[in-house]
């Protein structure tokens, strides 16, 4: 026999930040990955909402990418707001 | 997350150089801190070595479950219950967690309970010991979640990312296990003559396994020093032994009880106490499976499955069925 | 029967169900089919237990004979239990736990709902917060009815066994006796023919979709709410009394 398939688990907390992954379950099916998640991952008032994904659906990027996928934002000093010189006396900016 | 393992064995063959090579920026990255992800290069043994240590401590969850699980029925107040219920309840967490953390290496959940329910994994020797007395659900939270706490805290720095976010959740969650059970003993000593009577007969036949439970010492121990370079491990099982012993005399002097080594005294010298030898023969008994509840344990886990197959067959089975009507209906 | 006692008879009813349930669940843990359905089935009985502390506890103060939550649960013997018989049926595999727990929960959940709007403020405001919990294992327990009953021949004609079993133990709970229609003329205890009209079309879109039959209508087992249990109950407060019981002049 085979395990149930895996399920990743998104939960959103009180303090209205976006879903975060908090780890995975098995289910057989998408109720019972909510209720699984449900029961496992806001046991302790954790959550206000939840996504499970199937983790086969889950596209990842590759590690052997980060060169060229992320290294060159890192030079793009212009896109922070330190980048730029203004005078003392001009306030809200 | 588990979108794919690490690397599941069809690792293609490389020259040795480029294999040096690959292994020195990876102990590099393990040396700079940096957080070894499911998806990087690995060495193999490195792989293995978390799978076993993972998966080991998944299997003492939930095999950890048992012992106190068997008083659920008989907590002595409704309070009680709850606290039990909700304790034994993290283990069964703290177990799917550390599957989990395995799984992200490409193991399966499934191949390592069928291990461990074939003798084949090892799990924390401690659970192969009765729970005799009520005194003996407070002595396991007070002293085993105690060094498993001490054991686990280091772990949350543990170079896999997987397993190191596992091991946060868990240690966030254990807080109130051990207080749980310290709160149980001092009732019971502040109690009737019957009940302290209890809680030192407890105390008495726990104090040696616990102590057991950080390992062999470090001499012989086998994983000890690889662990540590690769920063899976970060303190010896002596060091951590000793803080245990440290932090759990003054605690049982408060209750007014006595640990069962006559050799144990505060050393002023070293700011440490001494104990006794260890019974080392006990140990690797117990783990060989000779202790008074090994076949009780690994039976229970392995009936639980059994007769749970025809259930997770079937919601398999229904979830297959709704996933082809729901394609059917498109 | 007076007011008073009229109510505490309920309370028991209330608090006993949901202790004995949680009681027998307790007995899976470390047993459960999957991992997943340890934390699960421990939460219904986190409920449950959390619901009959307010229950009983409610109880002794209506009684007014100084026994507190605690001393009704483990003291009482199998004469003063008030739970229903179905609860107190042997926990069986875990087709035989769901259909209990289904049954029970699709008879709960417009308990509790009903008794939110009772004339009795304390009734009232356990019965809010346990109607949700209720109403989240009836969900639980019927998709695991769909599950099992559309699962593999094996789980279906287990299930369909155990809905057999069981069936005869549901009749009790909808039945009114004195206590209820005492209750009920003041505004306290729920109207057990709406009660059971939500049950009943529940049950049957449950069965249903689970491609279960329901048994025929046959004799109804009853007594559990008046007292008369089965053998089982018997078994249970042996284990749940034994401590306070060897230990009588002890605190916990
Ligand atoms: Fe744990
Ligand atoms: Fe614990």
């Amino acid at each position: 026999m085979k395990d149930w398939p895996l399920w990743e688990v998104f939960i959103r907390s009180r303090h209205g930040l976006a879903h975060k992954h908090v780890g995975s379950l098995h289910a057989s099916d998408a109720a019972m990955a909510l209720a699984n998640a449900r029961d496992v991952y806001t046991r302790r008032g954790e959550g206000m909402s939840i996504w499970v994904v199937r983790s086969t659906d889950i596209t990842a990027s590759a590690p052997g990418d980060k060169a060229i996928l992320f290294d060159p934002s890192e030079d793009k000093v212009y896109r922070h707001p330190t980048f730029y010189e203004i005078p003392d006396e001009v306030d809200n900016l | 997350m588990h979108i794919q393992p690490g690397h599941t064995g069809g690792e293609p063959t490389r020259s040795a150089e480029a294999l040096a090579e690959l292994e020195q920026a990876f102990q590099e990255k393990i040396d700079a801190e940096i957080k070894i992800e499911p998806k990087d290069w690995m060495p193999e043994a490195y792989r293995q070595s978390l799978v076993r240590q993972i998966s080991q401590h998944a299997h003492s969850e939930i095999v950890g479950m048992l012992p106190e699980g068997n008083w659920l029925t008989r907590a002595p107040s409704l309070r009680r219950k709850l606290i039990l219920l909700a304790k034994v309840q993290d283990e069964a967490g703290h177990g799917l967690y550390l599957y989990s953390a395995a799984e992200t290496l490409g193991a399966s959940r499934e191949a390592l309970i069928e291990a461990l329910h074939a003798g084949k994994a090892k799990y924390s020797s401690i659970f192969n010991y009765p729970t005799l007395t009520w005194a003996d659900v407070g002595a396991i939270g007070w002293l085993v979640d105690g060094a498993a706490l001490i054991n686990q805290i280091p772990l949350c720095r543990c170079s896999y990312g997987p397993y190191a976010r596992a091991m946060r959740r868990i240690c966030k969650e254990e807080s109130f296990h051990q207080r749980q059970g310290y709160e149980i003993m001092l009732v019971l000593c502040r109690g009737t003559a019957a009940q302290k009577r209890m809680a030192q007969d407890a105390l008495e036949r726990w104090w040696w396994p616990s102590l057991m439970m950080f390992g062999p010492p470090d001499a012989e121990s086998s994983h000890t020093q690889q662990s540590m370079r690769w920063k899976i491990k970060r303190h010896t099982n002596d060091a951590l032994r000793q803080k245990f012993v440290d932090q759990s005399v003054p605690q049982a002097d408060y209750l007014g009880l006595t640990p069962p080594d006559p050799e144990l005294k505060w050393n002023e010298q070293i700011g440490h106490y001494d104990f006794g030898a260890i019974d080392w023969g006990e140990f690797w008994r117990v783990l060989k499976g000779d202790g008074p509840c090994n076949r009780e344990r690994i039976e229970a886990r392995r009936r639980a499955y059994d007769e749970g197959r025809w259930v997770r067959e079937a919601a398999l089975a229904f979830g297959a069925k709704q996933a082809r009507r729901a394609h059917g209906a498109e | 029967m007076n007011q008073r006692q009229a109510l505490y008879e309920y309370l028991l009813r209330l608090g006993d169900n949901a202790l004995i349930l949680g009681q027998r669940l307790t007995e899976w843990i470390g047993h459960a089919p999957a991992l997943e359905e340890e934390l699960g089935s421990a939460n219904v009985a986190l409920d449950l237990i959390g619901q009959a502390r307010g229950w009983l506890a409610y109880a002794g103060t209506v009684e007014g004979a100084g026994r507190d939550e605690d001393t009704l649960a483990l003291q009482r013997d199998v004469l003063d239990f008030r739970n229903a018989l179905l609860l107190e049926q042997p926990n069986g595999h875990y087709g035989d736990t769901i259909a209990r727990q289904y049954l029970f929960d699709a008879f709960h959940y417009p308990l509790l709902e009903a008794l939110r709007g009772c004339a009795d403020q304390h009734i009232a405001a356990i019965a809010a917060k346990s109607y949700k919990e209720a109403g989240y294992h009836r969900r639980r327990s019927a998709e695991w009815m769909v599950r099992l009953g559309d699962g593999t021949a094996e789980s279906h004609a287990k299930l369909q066994r155990s809905v057999d079993t069981l069936w005869p133990y549901t009749g009790e709970l909808f039945t009114p006796d004195e206590v209820d229609r005492t209750l009920q003329s003041l505004g306290v205890a729920a109207d057990l023919t709406a009660v059971y009209q939500t049950w009943d079309e529940d049950v049957a879109r449950t069965l249903k979709t689970a491609t279960l039959q329901r048994p025929q209508a046959g004799w109804m087992q009853s007594g559990g709410k008046q007292g008369r249990h089965s053998e089982q109950l018997g078994y249970i407060l042996a284990q749940m009394q034994f401590l306070p019981r060897a230990y009588p002049d002890a605190r916990w």
